[in-house]
């Protein structure tokens, strides 16, 4: 997030929600959002091609097709353009490549663009007057813009509109990617990426390996990396042979599972290490117990960028371990000596080579968390970036984007789109909150969202089991009417072993960036079974 | 600044503050039910009720600004009077079952009963209701055998969670917290995140989770970070005899920056998978298709061998690294060290996209 | 011999309720014409100088009240016009007879305040009321005499508390009816947070002619703590059950052996209940007050809303307030705790008492919980509701000690 979470509650006069369940998915989040329209009077517009919570109180509500997005935000701009609303005196001391970007929005009049994403172009205007004219506006989005094999067009795009209004460096603008894991922030920014070190120093920068080398004693390789996808691919291939798994399980979160378990099959070896036998240890060689959040100590950085404290509770069961003792283990067995008399110590390292945490240390934790950049243990961290409109990197970027559809697109046999997501009840794959009684209790079991239409159509009643069916192969699963999705989309969450939603999805499209796969599309039937 | 006299001392107290707010920072206990300093005032329990001299009436100080030179009184005669009336009338209507009730010792009714020497009450002649305890969610419990009309609950509901599922139906002695129809919470737009547990102040609302596992005099509440989205809430994890029982809120803004407490039905319900029989709780090594148990050394050496033969024999580069975004920084740092320095590869990717 | 004196009433039965001809042939929206005319400062001041005050109970005075409301883009006249108390029918009569000086008064209020939109609160109960107002309101918008200043109806459900007046507000926002606290009164943060005047049927009513003929007029009429005419309504053993408007220093005998024609059957009389259910009990040795809320104040009473309950020899009074116990127990709102459960509580008493199976311990129980509402309740009903209990165990005590277990 540009800015913070406590900034939706109060500063902004309004928020734009696109491609986020927010009151299912960050809870805590959406009630800060609720608290705003409703209590204080913030406006709130909503597009998504599910008729959310949020979107129910919008004041504006765009019901897009999934794929639609970047038609969408550029509609958004031709308005506010044409209509004289964007924030000249910003675009011009702040921003560069501003007219590519408008010569592109040109053609997207929200006439144009209402049978590409299925909106009224009068509610695009509405939305984009709102948007404009709000002292504050701003935007949040999750994995409903960014998983797309557009989804970094899509980012850049909400990014041209936060800019074309002025709409960055002060409380309650900005733009806010709402991240789905308690520790994604800090996994990207402690560099497990394949092509950076922590605080996203290149891995492809000399003086940056330089620095490491000499911390780390070793010599590093300078070739980037492979991401998740690509390993998975390559293990297809049979080029990959060695795979470990630490806390994640690609057999219910990676897309085509079939691919995935084919690529895991053929590797030479595979170590999970988690805290439960996953649908992916158990193809593993070796599985290695590890310790729940409530039985180690370490820091999480949250969507905001604050570094708060995870602190221990309670002993491993049996003879689980610490993670960061196993991994110590491991590569000392394997010639290379690390030890570290706890967390703290492991923290002082990194934060020796990280300038945005160098500042973040356990004992300043201790009130109640930090938000990087901190670069000094007197800087008292930053609640918003770009202050004034003034880019890390100088000036704000335009980017000009043509709207691209999906890569996959329903035909005859496969008339709809599936999308997926998830419930307010679970989380990701299930691993924890499958296990946690009462969440169980309430929702065992994954249902397809169908619009009553559709249903109607083929006979479909709400509580059917039906079949689900796309290019990859299919399932059974209960169907829940509603008119929660449009006649031409279906919604399942991914949650469930049982009825793996990603034994469906594809993996072929991928953004070409960020190599993030088409999770929100997918062409499908649906049959009564 | 203003000034004041409270109990025949002059107290100065910023301006905008209750009479209640300088009582407080002067260190001058008052007994509160309904209030709560993150809700919508209802200035409705008559505990914290005090008097003020010129005033034909009793003042709720929760809800009465401070002015200069108000003359208060907050335990004479007449105030300790209508206390105890306030609280025998509620006595009257509550089921006191504390031996078996899970807020036992840190319920605020309970405490003022015993401030005030309330053994039992005069009010008391039948007439008492009875309700059924019968809401089949797997979250919380509602025993309004022991509610005692606050309306924190409600105000919660509304103010916080924003998600308006209850409020007080019936008049008088009939009122009662309840449902659109008085149906269940799962019928309602209840999102069982418990915020309605948080405010309670008695034993009318808790966690069917944590029912029977401890109290709160016997456990330690450890503050830490949620494990499940990215929002990044604080919870306390209760903590006895080195199992986690339970999770509370801290409702400081130091303790708790992001959400004051607030969470939601995964944070504050969803904690029991820490003690699941299906723990993994010892290495497992796969040998002819099945997993047998291994001690800690054999399993990492044969990790360390296997890594370092397909290293040696294929190149870093056919080795690859899932980090995780639900694990610490620390280990994530240890992770794509171990990948780039021990590997010797820079195959380190973790779920972001996924 | 006492006399009428018509202000509020001045026209009724004298014009066609349903003819804003009627009423603008009588002089009517003349005083509206005159207040805008006014600064809106003058026009506070000229009904501060009548000293006219509030006819819905409380008594406040409707000038000082309206000087308290500060400066805001959007602001609210409200009229209660909730009229739930039993026996009470003035307020009916004053809108039957005569709804354009209603309308009037209020649009001179909103002048005053400079608000432009008004909200008529309507007993649940009085359907035909409400329809006749909303005919009367088409009438004035057609006629143009309300200029810019609008006025809306709004109808109860039924519930008593919401002729409180933050209840009442509650009740038009669409919640619950439960009074809030004060401060903020409504004069600062009343109808959706706006200032808000909140004044009763018969305070507007009185408002065009106070403006036509000032304020230092009014104030001279009846006692001059609490001057003008208060519309009475008669009920129960009086042999005329009639509303009259008399000054206010009529005195409570005036009104009922005058006004009232005495007693019913030639019985005696036993006792008056003023102001409604929630009034005090008041003996044949008080009779010679005069019936402004100050002196009635001074004798332990209420003069309210101007119900005049009387009760003649063969009244039980137990069973009487027994009865009243069980109407608070019904009405309360259930908000504060000392209400909620004590009007409960005092009403489980007095049954218990009217069937003879009290100890004087339960008196004392009594007694004391009715202290304690009376200063400890969140809002008037509450406080109010152990009146007639406390004052007829001070006047009637011997029918009490005669109830008890021996």
């Amino acid at each position: 997030m540009t800015n913070s979470i406590g900034e939706l509650e109060k500063d902004a006069d309004c928020i734009f929600v696109i491609g986020s369940n927010t009151t299912e998915n960050h809870p805590v989040i959406g009630m800060k959002i609720k608290q705003n329209k409703l209590y204080n009077g913030a406006k709130l517009i909503v597009a998504d091609p599910r008729r959310t919570d949020l979107a129910e109180i919008a004041d504006v509500y765009m019901p897009h097709l999934p794929g639609s997005d970047v038609a969408l935000v550029n509609a958004l701009m031709n308005v506010i353009i044409s209509e004289g609303l964007a924030d000249q005196t910003f675009i011009e001391e702040h921003t560069e490549g501003y007219e590519a970007m408008a010569a592109i929005v040109e053609k997207y009049t929200p006439e144009y663009v209402e049978p590409i994403t299925g909106v009224p172009a009068e509610s695009i205007r509405a939305a984009a007057r709102i948007y404009a004219q709000s002292g504050n506006a701003a935007i949040c989005y999750a994995m409903g813009l960014t998983q797309h094999r557009t989804g970094t067009d899509n980012v850049k795009s909400v990014c041209n509109l936060a800019m074309l209004t002025g709409n960055i460096g002060r409380p309650g603008t900005g733009v806010d990617p709402l991240r789905g894991q308690n520790n994604v922030q800090g996994a990207c920014d402690m560099g497990a990426l394949p092509v950076v070190y922590t605080a996203y120093q290149a891995v492809t920068n000399e003086a940056v390996r330089t620095k490491f080398e000499q911390a780390w004693g070793v010599s590093l390789p300078a070739e980037n990396g492979l991401v998740l996808t690509e390993v998975i691919n390559k293990a297809h291939h049979g080029e990959m042979k060695a795979l470990y798994v630490f806390g994640e399980n690609p057999m219910m979160s990676d897309p085509d599972l079939q691919h995935v378990e084919e690529a895991l099959e053929k590797l030479d070896f595979l170590v999970v290490q988690d805290i439960f036998l996953t649908e992916t240890a158990k193809y593993a060689d070796v599985v290695l117990p590890g310790a729940c959040f409530a039985e180690k100590d370490g820091t999480f950085s949250n969507t905001e960028r604050r570094v708060q404290r995870v602190r221990k509770a309670v002993s491993t069961p049996g003879q689980a371990r610490a993670d960061w003792e196993i991994i110590c283990e491991i590569a000392t067995r394997m010639g290379y000596p690390m030890s570290y008399s706890g967390a703290e110590e492991i923290y002082e390292e990194m934060r020796a080579l990280t300038p945005s945490y160098a500042g973040i240390n356990y004992a300043r934790l201790e009130k109640g968390g930090l938000q990087w950049p901190c670069p000094t243990e007197e800087h008292p961290g930053t609640p918003f970036l770009h202050k004034d409109g003034n880019f890390s990197r100088g000036k704000g970027a335009f980017t000009a984007i043509d709207y691209i559809p999906p890569g996959e697109q329903p035909d005859e046999e496969y008339p709809l789109i599936l999308t997926t997501g998830r419930s307010l009840f679970h989380y990701h794959t299930g691993t924890m909150t499958r296990r946690a009684s009462a969440l169980d209790a309430h929702k065992p079991a994954a249902e397809l969202e169908i619009n009553p239409e559709t249903a109607a159509a083929k006979g479909i009643k709400d509580g059917d089991m039906v079949r689900i069916s796309t290019r990859r192969g299919g399932l059974d699963i209960k169907a829940k009417v509603s008119n929660i999705v449009a006649p031409q989309v279906v919604f399942m969450t991914f949650h469930f072993a049982e009825t793996a939603a990603n034994w469906l999805t594809s993996s072929e499209f991928l953004d070409p960036v960020a190599k993030i796969p088409e999770y929100k599309v997918s062409a499908c039937k649906v049959e009564k079974i | 600044m203003i000034t004041l006299t409270i109990n025949g001392r002059e107290i100065q107290t910023p301006k905008g503050s209750t009479v209640l707010d300088a009582c407080q920072a002067a260190g001058i206990p008052i007994p509160t039910l309904c209030y709560d300093p993150d809700l919508r005032l209802a200035g409705s329990c008559r505990m914290c009720l005090v008097e003020v001299k010129g005033r034909p009436l009793f003042v709720a100080s929760c809800v009465a600004p401070a002015e200069n030179g108000m003359v208060v009184e907050t335990e004479s005669p007449a105030i300790v009077e209508a206390r105890k009336v306030t609280l025998e009338l509620l006595a009257a209507r509550h089921d006191f079952n504390c031996q078996v009730c899970e807020k036992n010792g840190d319920c605020k009714f309970q405490d003022y009963c015993y401030q005030y020497g309330i053994k039992e009450s005069r009010f008391e002649d039948g007439g008492r209701h009875v309700y059924p305890i019968d809401d089949p969610n797997p979250f919380l419990e509602r025993d309004y055998n022991k509610c005692i009309m606050c309306t924190r609950c409600v105000r919660a509901c509304e103010d916080i969670t924003v998600a308006r599922a209850i409020n007080v139906k019936n008049r008088g002695h009939n009122a009662k917290i309840s449902t659109a129809f008085d149906g269940d919470l799962a019928d309602s737009p209840c999102v069982f995140c418990g915020q309605c547990v948080m405010v309670c102040p008695v034993g009318a609302l808790t966690s069917k989770v944590s029912a029977g596992l401890g109290r709160s005099y016997e456990v330690d509440k450890v503050l830490t970070t949620c494990t499940y989205c990215g929002t990044g809430c604080t919870l306390e994890l209760n903590v006895k005899d080195d199992k986690v029982v339970g999770v509370t809120s801290n409702r400081t803004l130091e303790g708790s920056p992001v959400n004051k407490g607030a969470l939601c039905v995964k944070g504050r319900f969803g904690w029991d998978f820490i003690n699941s029989p299906d723990r993994l709780t010892t290495p497992l090594i796969k040998e002819n298709g099945e997993f047998r148990e291994a001690s800690w050394d054999e399993a990492l050496d044969l990790v360390a061998k296997r890594l370092g033969d397909i290293k040696a024999q294929h190149g870093p580069d056919t080795i690859a690294m899932f980090s995780s975004a639900r694990v610490t920084n620390e280990e994530n740092y240890l992770a794509q060290k171990f990948t780039r320095a021990v590997l010797g590869t820079n195959n380190v990717d973790h779920c972001a996209r996924l | 011999m006492a006399k009428e004196m018509r202000i509020v009433l001045r026209n009724a039965d004298q014009i066609n309720p349903e003819k804003i001809e009627d009423y603008l042939q009588a002089g009517g929206y003349k005083a509206l014409e005159k207040a805008r005319s006014m600064s809106r400062q003058d026009l506070i001041a000229e009904v501060k100088k009548s000293n006219l005050r509030g006819r819905g109970g409380a008594g406040f005075n409707a000038g000082m009240k309206w000087s308290f409301v500060p400066e805001a883009p959007v602001k609210y006249v409200v009229c209660n016009l909730d009229e739930g108390e039993p026996g009470t029918y003035k307020d009916r009569t004053i809108v039957e007879k005569d709804p354009q000086r209603l309308l009037e008064g209020m649009a001179i209020c909103g002048h005053a305040i400079n608000s432009n939109q008004g909200y008529i609160y309507c007993r649940g109960e009085y359907p035909y009321v409400v329809d006749l107002l909303r005919r009367a309101i088409d009438q004035a918008r057609d006629n143009g005499v309300l200029g810019d200043f609008d006025i809306e109806v709004r109808m109860g459900g039924g519930a008593y508390v919401c002729g409180e007046e933050t209840a009442l507000i509650e009740s038009i926002e669409g919640h619950r009816g439960e009074p809030r606290f004060k401060p903020p009164f409504p004069g600062v943060s009343g109808l959706w947070a706006k200032p808000t005047v909140v004044n009763n049927v018969e305070t507007f009513a009185n408002l065009p002619d106070i403006v036509m003929q000032g304020g230092e007029w009014f104030a001279s009429i009846g006692t001059p703590s609490y001057p003008g005419t208060k519309v009475l309504t008669l009920t129960g053993d009086v042999v005329n059950r009639i509303p009259i408007e008399v000054p206010t220093n009529t005195t409570i005998r005036e009104v009922i052996f005058e006004f009232g024609g005495g007693i019913r059957g030639g019985k005696k009389f036993k006792a008056v209940q003023i102001g409604g259910t929630s009034g005090g009990f008041i003996p044949e040795s008080l009779l010679d007050t005069p019936i402004d809320a100050d002196s009635m104040r001074n004798i332990g009473a209420t003069l309210g809303t101007g119900a005049v309950l009387v009760m003649d020899e063969t009244r039980d009074i137990v069973d009487i307030v027994t009865r009243i116990s069980k109407f608070f127990e019904h009405e309360s709102c259930g908000k504060c705790n000392p209400c909620r459960e004590g009007t409960f509580r005092a009403y489980e008493i007095m049954k218990k008492i009217n069937n003879g199976q009290a100890a004087p311990a339960d008196l004392d129980k009594l007694a004391l919980l009715s202290r304690v509402m009376t200063k400890a309740c969140l809002c008037g009903l509450g406080q109010a509701a152990p009146g007639p209990i406390l004052t007829t165990m001070e006047h009637f005590n011997s029918e009490y000690q005669a109830r008890l277990q021996i």
